[in-house]
């Protein structure tokens, strides 16, 4: 009877998780290595590859400090209101993608509510890189405060009080107590929060021009090239991308067998 | 990874100390949260807030209500829904193996089940279409059947149940894996036959969270857009996702429209979440009240 549960468990995800990451490779691949790297050289790929990189270096450490500025005021302190400021931080994560871009394109689009004060100082937000980074802040938001909240408030405040008596002050005592006890729920919640910051498509999608080689990040350029029915190079942007989730996932493992040793 | 809300900590009734607290930076962390969370959350929603006020009535009614927008609910959430269906059979199966099993190359299965979440939504979305279309590794034997999964709203499903996957699993989990063993020892001692042990000792201890994770994975799936849009065909009216309805408004410059598509998902996202609320409140007093 295990077998057979075995079976069918191990099946249904071989069928709907292991199958797609195995044709993103084969895809990739199918015209052979050298096409696979031309299209991964491409200077387009390479612009997105980059203007990626440049919204994640803005948005992870700056949810970074948002997530330990928050779960200090939350694990630390009493006062009224923490539920409500919980569901407002976590608003981010239960909203769809899209609905993340819309209120960016209301807000600072061409006939948004601030769309006139920023043509009248010639801003461009929205269709232009510093939206993407926006939507993409707004996105990830929550992602390093939801795994380092819960560790915060599972270790307590004992260390810190201690620390306070012997005459440390805030910041000692966040820098030398604090962070080096939650310092691996931090790391798993940067990878995660970097994760999605290079991978968001839908409110990307919506707050970008899509103009190739400026406004596009990898997961657009993606779709340009698969909508241009150019499987093999959409795939091969696709694997960069692959290799990332894999990363993410065995980050995931190692972080969590260290917190189990530590446990 | 956690994917249920961010929760209150465990000890704050107990603390006697002073009313909020004796460690120092209170004033800053509260003003760096509260000024963050404004800059990034709260006043690019208010551009929300600023539309739907201004929104007239009659126009929003009628843009809520075209069948072009119905058709979008109707597949957007029914695909989600029947998704979320078959994630609650197979994540409860995958959970129980996961942790009442030991096999080989177990870690990496528990790994892979958090793909869907960490996997660029775009990267799933043309690998999906990619094996449902007709001469794909998967299209090919379904297609002649008469089955048609790509750009049909099969594909849309298919979509979301690996979206929703983790979420189901995730939930679970915990549940079983804190399931006293004891109480189904007992039951066989008292001559209860397997099946009846899984009916009246295990699912009920584990349908809360299945359920809790059935919100979850609902509510993403609804809202989804890379790993459906490509896989969904997108003609209006018959496999236009309720996302894409927005996407396509907005790109008309039709702001209104798209606000008023958007207030309906918020909607029932947030009917969603307070479902999600609701039972993990039940689960907290039916636990406690079998102590």
């Amino acid at each position: 009877m295990r077998w057979l549960l075995l079976a069918i468990a191990l099946g249904f995800l071989g069928l709907f998780v292991g199958l797609p990451i195995v044709t993103v490779f084969v895809e990739a691949f199918r015209k052979g290595s050298a096409a696979y790297w031309e299209a991964v050289r491409d200077p387009e790929t390479w612009s997105a590859i980059k203007l990626t990189l440049l919204t994640a270096a803005i948005s992870v450490p700056f949810n970074l400090v948002v997530g330990v500025a928050v779960s200090w005021l939350v694990a630390k302190y009493r006062f009224p209101g923490k539920r409500l400021l919980l569901t407002l931080i976590d608003l981010p994560f239960s909203v769809s993608p899209v609905i993340a871009g819309l209120i960016f394109v209301l807000l600072m689009g061409a006939r948004g509510l601030l769309g006139p004060l920023l043509e009248r100082h010639d801003l461009h937000v929205i269709f232009a890189v510093p939206g993407i980074v926006l939507a993409t802040t707004f996105i990830t938001f929550p992602f390093v405060a939801r795994e380092v909240l819960p560790i915060m408030n599972e270790l307590g405040n004992d260390e810190e009080e201690q620390a306070l008596t012997l005459g440390a002050s805030g910041w000692q005592i966040l820098f030398r107590v604090t962070l080096p006890k939650v310092r691996w729920g931090i790391l798993y919640g940067v990878i995660l929060c970097n994760a999605r910051a290079m991978g968001e498509f839908g409110a990307v999608s919506v707050v970008s021009g899509h103009v190739r080689g400026q406004t596009n990040t990898v997961p657009l350029q993606v779709e340009i090239l698969y909508n241009e029915y150019n499987l093999s190079g959409a795939f091969a942007v696709a694997s960069i991308l692959t290799v990332l989730a894999l990363c993410t996932l065995a980050g995931k493992k190692l972080i969590e067998s260290r917190i189990r040793v530590r446990a | 990874m956690t994917t249920a809300a961010i929760d209150l900590p465990a000890r704050e009734a107990r603390r006697r100390a002073s009313s909020r607290g004796s460690l120092p930076g209170f004033g800053l962390s509260l003003g760096l949260t509260v000024t963050f969370l404004s800059l990034v959350v709260l006043i690019p929603l208010s551009g929300l807030v600023w539309k739907t006020a201004s929104l007239d009535g009659t126009a929003l009614l009628r843009a809520v209500l075209a069948p072009r927008a119905l058709a979008a609910y109707r597949l957007s959430f029914g695909a989600a829904f029947v998704a979320g269906v078959v994630n609650v059979v197979f994540g409860i199966l995958i959970a129980w193996v996961l942790t009442r099993y030991e096999f080989p190359g177990r870690s990496l299965v528990d790994a892979a089940v958090d793909l869907p979440f960490a996997l660029p939504t775009a990267v799933a979305g043309i690998a999906l279409t990619t094996l449902y279309v007709p001469d794909g590794w998967l299209g090919r034997f379904l297609e002649p059947h008469g089955l048609k999964v790509a750009f049909a709203p099969a594909g849309v499903a298919v979509a979301m149940v690996f979206v929703g996957l983790p979420f189901v699993v995730r939930t679970v989990q915990p549940v079983l894996l804190d399931l006293d063993v004891h109480m189904e020892e007992v039951a066989a001692t008292l001559g209860a036959s397997r099946l009846t042990t899984l009916r009246k000792v295990i699912l009920p201890a584990v349908l809360p969270a299945a359920l809790t994770g059935f919100a979850l994975a609902f509510a993403r799936a609804v809202g989804e857009y890379g790993s459906v849009v490509f896989i969904s065909g997108n003609m209006p009216g018959k496999t236009e996702i309720a996302p894409l309805l927005i996407v396509t408004k907005l790109e008309q410059f039709d702001y209104a429209g798209a606000t008023a598509i958007a207030l309906v998902m918020l909607l029932a996202s947030f009917l969603a979440l307070f479902a999600i609320n609701v039972l993990q409140a039940r689960v907290g007093r039916t636990s406690r009240s079998r102590r």
